[in-house]
């Protein structure tokens, strides 16, 4: 696969599909047993030459799941530890400013919350204005709007330092905001790639259709139709529905309702 | 009371302990990290003096030694020092029976922590070794700590090997567990009990300052 230098690249599947260690093997933590890496026309890694280019040498930036801070180091530390000697240390105040974490620059990662701790990595990275940056599934830990200031965050530091950007998730809403591409991976296998919508909008849904997707969670038979409470986008709703679609509505089950609309029938709501 | 046993014992055991720190950290971040075949044996010879008998390892390491052997002679004339009944051959001894004392404590410490924190380490360019100095150690305090008190602890109560490699020479290789052994041998009990009383007391009040340090470097640790 290759990627378009300056795009945001989502990598997602199920558990398992090697996301995380496709990532890993580009940032030359992990060693495939066969593969061929480039970069900038640079030779990453070529099993059959036997070149394996170190880690520390890759100009990339990666933010782990687990965020990896350093414990004993303040804010302020973890992110000049990534400074190379003679580099001018006002990319640090610059990046404790965007995540807006002066006031807690000398505190350490453990009086911060899950959030603020989630802004250090993502700075830490880019401390050495890498190139690329790799994301591992750095949003999966935290609430919904956390997760939106964050991927505001992360779009916010590509349109400034203009990196490209690899993120493995599995959150769709995060895919359709941030990446360009999407491959999905299944066995170690690339089965999709593509747009986010080519491959998440499905091809009949026309325009003036609306369509519901959501998870049932109960769902109760009365004589003339079944009342069923389901998970649509977030929130839970109550649906009547006609006794007809009972075998379709179990627990566990997904579900797609379509509605067709009357551009005539729609009125704008004014907040 | 006379003063050199224990003051041998204390001694021999900074020494040791201190040679050990500086030998063990590369060992355990090696035997932590390091990926090699030979894994098995190097952990069954490390791990010996925690099952043979210190005589054992006393027995031979007087026989290596001996001058009378073509290894102790060549040592001699090599740095010119005598290794069997010295101060020398008690620290060597030392060195090898509390080996795994300092050595496991460390690998168990270093492989505690995430390996995604050397990781992040090395995407921001920084290789192994500065890695392991600047971030893998300061993260390991508790660890350090116990691995050396073990060790000193350890070495103060040798006995067997000391008394084999050292041969009991006063001011030299007798140290407080071998005098007290003597003592009591020639039923000097109240001499005795001096030295037991000193050493029990001396490494109680050893371990309970390690032990404070380690629960406030412990509290500092923990989540907010």
């Amino acid at each position: 696969m290759s990627i378009l230098e300056g795009s945001i690249l989502a990598v997602t599947g199920p558990s398992g599909a090697g996301k995380t260690t496709l990532l890993r093997q580009i940032a030359g933590l992990v060693r495939p047993q066969n593969g061929h890496i480039q970069y900038h026309g640079k030779l990453w890694l070529d099993t059959n030459s036997k070149i394996n280019l170190p880690t520390q040498k890759r100009n990339i930036g990666f933010v782990f799941q687990d965020y990896a801070l350093f414990p004993h180091l303040t804010v302020r530390e973890n992110l000049a530890f990534g400074l190379e000697k003679g580099t001018d240390a006002a990319i640090v105040e610059e990046l404790i400013d965007s995540i807006e974490l002066r006031q807690l620059a000398d505190r350490k990662p453990y009086q911060l919350s899950g959030g603020q701790q989630q802004r250090v990595a993502l700075a830490r990275a880019l401390v050495r204005k890498p190139d690329l940056l790799l994301l591992d599934e750095p949003l999966s830990a935290l609430d919904h709007s956390m997760r939106g200031n964050l991927q505001e965050l992360i779009l916010k530091f590509h349109q400034q330092y203009g990196f490209t950007m690899i993120i493995v998730t599995h959150d769709l809403g995060e895919i359709f905001r941030l990446a360009n591409q999407v491959i999905v991976l299944e066995n170690g296998k690339i089965i999709k790639r593509g747009t986010p919508s080519q491959i998440y909008l499905p091809a009949e849904n026309t325009g003036n259709d609306l369509v519901l997707y959501g998870e049932v969670l109960t769902s109760v038979i009365y004589p003339d139709h079944i009342l069923v409470r389901a998970l649509i986008q977030q929130n839970i709703q109550e649906l009547k529905l006609p006794l007809h679609m009972e075998s379709d509505f179990h627990p566990g089950r997904s579900f797609a309702l379509r509605y067709a609309l009357n551009m005539a029938d729609i009125t704008l709501i004014d907040k | 009371m006379d003063w050199q046993p224990l003051l041998l014992t204390f001694k021999l055991a900074s020494i040791t302990s201190i040679i050990l720190l500086v030998v063990s950290l590369p060992l355990a971040y090696w035997l932590a990290f390091g990926k090699f075949k030979a894994r098995g044996i190097i952990e069954a010879i490390i791990g010996m003096p925690l099952v043979l008998p210190p005589s054992v390892i006393g027995f031979y390491l007087l026989l290596a030694f001996s001058p009378s052997y073509w290894f102790g002679a060549w040592i001699e004339n090599l740095i010119g020092l005598r290794i069997v009944f010295s101060f020398t051959g008690l620290v060597i001894a030392s060195v090898i029976y509390s080996l795994p004392f300092m050595v496991y404590p460390l690998r168990a410490g270093l492989q505690s922590l995430p390996l995604s924190l050397q990781e992040a380490s090395f995407t921001m360019g920084k290789g192994r070794f500065e890695t392991f100095y600047k971030i893998l150690l300061p993260n390991c305090k508790p660890a350090i700590l116990t691995a050396f008190v073990l060790t000193f602890a350890h070495t103060v109560g040798e006995f067997g090997v000391v008394l084999m490699i050292g041969g009991n020479i006063p001011g030299v290789t007798k140290v407080a567990s071998v005098a007290i052994y003597d003592e009591v041998e020639a039923l000097n009990y109240t001499v005795a009990n001096q030295y037991a009383l000193v050493l029990f007391a001396i490494t109680f009040a050893i371990l309970l300052i390690v032990y404070s340090i380690n629960n406030r470097l412990l509290r500092v640790r923990q989540p907010a």
